[in-house]
């Protein structure tokens, strides 16, 4: 009977989160296409979440097509087919790793960051005030950063894709001594715009879910000092989590027949 | 001749997971008024504020403001409600990643798109009234004392000239000096705008100082109320308990050992 109650109660609490989930996604989507628009929140939020996430997305994105070059190098050695370097490297990029380790990258720093700085906002009253200001704190505070977020990510991956296809360029040509300008047309070769457009899609989704994370978590955050700790936490861990699983619904979506 | 009722609460409730906080709260504040409510930790004094902040829905009962039943409306539908209320929160509640000007004069930014001389102006004024000067208005809430924050919070509060505010606990956790100075500066605040008041304390001296009428409230019922003048002559059992500071009495202590 105890396991029951235990299997009974998680599975509530399942529902009782998914709904208050959906629910405050459904209230977060209505404030994006809702007056009044924060311009200026808008402005501050693309600076922090575009232009400061750009050097850990980039660094990220360079040695991972290194790496990538490598690993493809010396797997494809044993086969002799050394010559699909650059051609995996630029395809594994663009549609899936420069979107993914970006999102995963973008949701550590950010969805932390927004869980922290509502979930403070949420302990100090400061949202309480904002709504007795009459000021809605959807709007104000949540839609900023999801239209931010939203926008920010698929430009913050397309500089992964060109930086990540940099990084096995120049593993490629300096280390695995390949000749660059073959290295550049197998590139240019076979890479389809579709392969882009997808990771780019795809980052727009990251964004929007790496956002709205950190504003659920950070609004809906109790207790003091540990509660915005837990918040963060939950932020940057439900971020990821999602990010993965988003990614796997798209691949099915794009690249299945 | 007896005042028009500004603020009507009746038959409030609310219950969290099952727990009870208020129950049945009944209360009445006259135009201009000034209601100090009293009462222990965990007594429903913040929930009764919320509620008629609009922050909770109630589960049962009725608020009215002017006769206006606001209880049922949702944030949009009480806009012209929240436009007469200002607030001042226990710890100031300033907005952090602001300077002064724009936390005092915010209300007007958002609702009038005001130029930024034109807030600075609100707020220079604002900020008068609780006697700081404008040297402060381009600093930082992290920059300021505790004190200063809750100056600040009252500034915010009457920058748009509310016919109605509500004080949460506005000396907690300051010292006796600048207790003083924020009691006096809230009756000299409230006079000068002629406002209805609520103010919800553990703080004797503030209740002293603000109060026209007191109401004690004790599990999520109010069980004693009156005017200043009765608090010291009251012989509720629970009143002088808690105005002594007894551990001993009706008012159960919290966390203590039997």
């Amino acid at each position: 009977m105890g396991y029951i109650a235990i299997i009974g109660r998680f599975v509530l609490e399942f529902f009782a989160a998914s709904g208050r989930l959906s629910l405050f996604t459904w209230h977060s989507t209505a404030a994006v296409f809702a007056p009044p628009v924060y311009l200026r929140e808008i402005i501050r939020q693309v600076i922090f979440i575009g232009y400061f996430s750009l050097p850990v997305v980039a660094l990220t994105s360079f040695f991972t097509g290194g790496v990538l070059a490598l690993q493809i190098y010396y797997g494809g050695n044993q086969l002799n087919s050394e010559a699909i370097v650059s051609t995996i490297v630029a395809l594994g990029i663009t549609r899936e790793l420069g979107p993914v380790l970006g999102g995963l990258m973008v949701a550590g720093r950010v969805s932390a960051a927004i869980a922290a700085e509502i979930g403070t906002m949420r302990v100090t009253e400061q949202i309480d005030a904002l709504t007795t200001l009459s000021t809605d704190p959807f709007k104000y505070l949540v839609a900023p950063r999801l239209i931010s977020a939203t926008l920010c990510m698929p430009v913050l991956a397309f500089f992964a894709d060109i930086i990540g296809v940099m990084g096995g360029f120049v593993v490629g040509t300096q280390s695995l001594d390949f000749n660059s300008a073959i290295y550049v047309q197998r590139t240019v070769n076979f890479l389809e715009l579709d392969d882009i457009t997808s990771g780019l899609i795809k980052a727009a989704v990251f964004g929007f879910i790496i956002a709205l994370m950190g504003c659920y978590h950070g609004y809906n955050s109790r207790g003091g000092a540990q509660g915005v700790g837990r918040a963060t936490t939950n932020a940057v861990v439900t971020a990821s989590i999602l990010i993965l699983m988003a990614n796997y619904i798209m691949t099915s979506l794009f690249f299945t027949a | 001749m007896k005042k028009e009722n500004r603020i009507e609460v009746s038959g409030l409730q609310k219950s969290f997971a099952g727990k009870e906080v208020l129950r049945g709260v009944d209360l009445e504040i006259p135009v201009g008024t000034s209601l100090v409510i009293i009462g222990g930790s965990g007594s429903g004094k913040s929930v009764l504020l919320k509620h008629i902040l609009g922050l909770l829905r109630a589960d049962a009962g009725s608020i009215k403001i002017d006769g206006e039943e606001i209880s049922k409306f949702s944030r949009r539908q009480r806009k012209h409600v929240d436009q007469r209320i200002g607030m001042l929160f226990q710890n100031g509640a300033l907005f952090d990643s602001m300077p002064v000007w724009k936390n005092v004069a915010f209300a007007q930014i958002q609702a009038n798109n005001l130029s930024a001389e034109e807030a600075r102006q609100i707020a220079k004024d604002s900020l008068a009234m609780v006697e700081l000067g404008e040297d402060i208005l381009d600093l930082f809430p992290a920059a300021l004392s505790g004190g200063t924050h809750k100056r600040i919070g009252l500034a915010r509060a009457i920058s748009y000239r509310p016919d109605i505010i509500f004080f949460d606990e506005p000396t907690t956790g300051l010292d006796p000096i600048m207790t003083d100075v924020i009691n006096h500066l809230i009756v000299q605040c409230v006079k000068e705008l002629g406002a209805t008041t609520m103010t919800i304390t553990h703080d004797m001296s503030s209740v002293r100082a603000i109060a026209d009428k007191t109401a004690l409230l004790y599990k999520g019922q109010i069980i004693w109320h009156g005017d200043r003048d009765e608090l010291e002559t009251a012989d509720n059992p629970y009143l002088r308990q808690f105005m002594l500071g007894l551990p001993e009495g009706p008012i159960e202590v919290e966390g203590a050992v039997a």
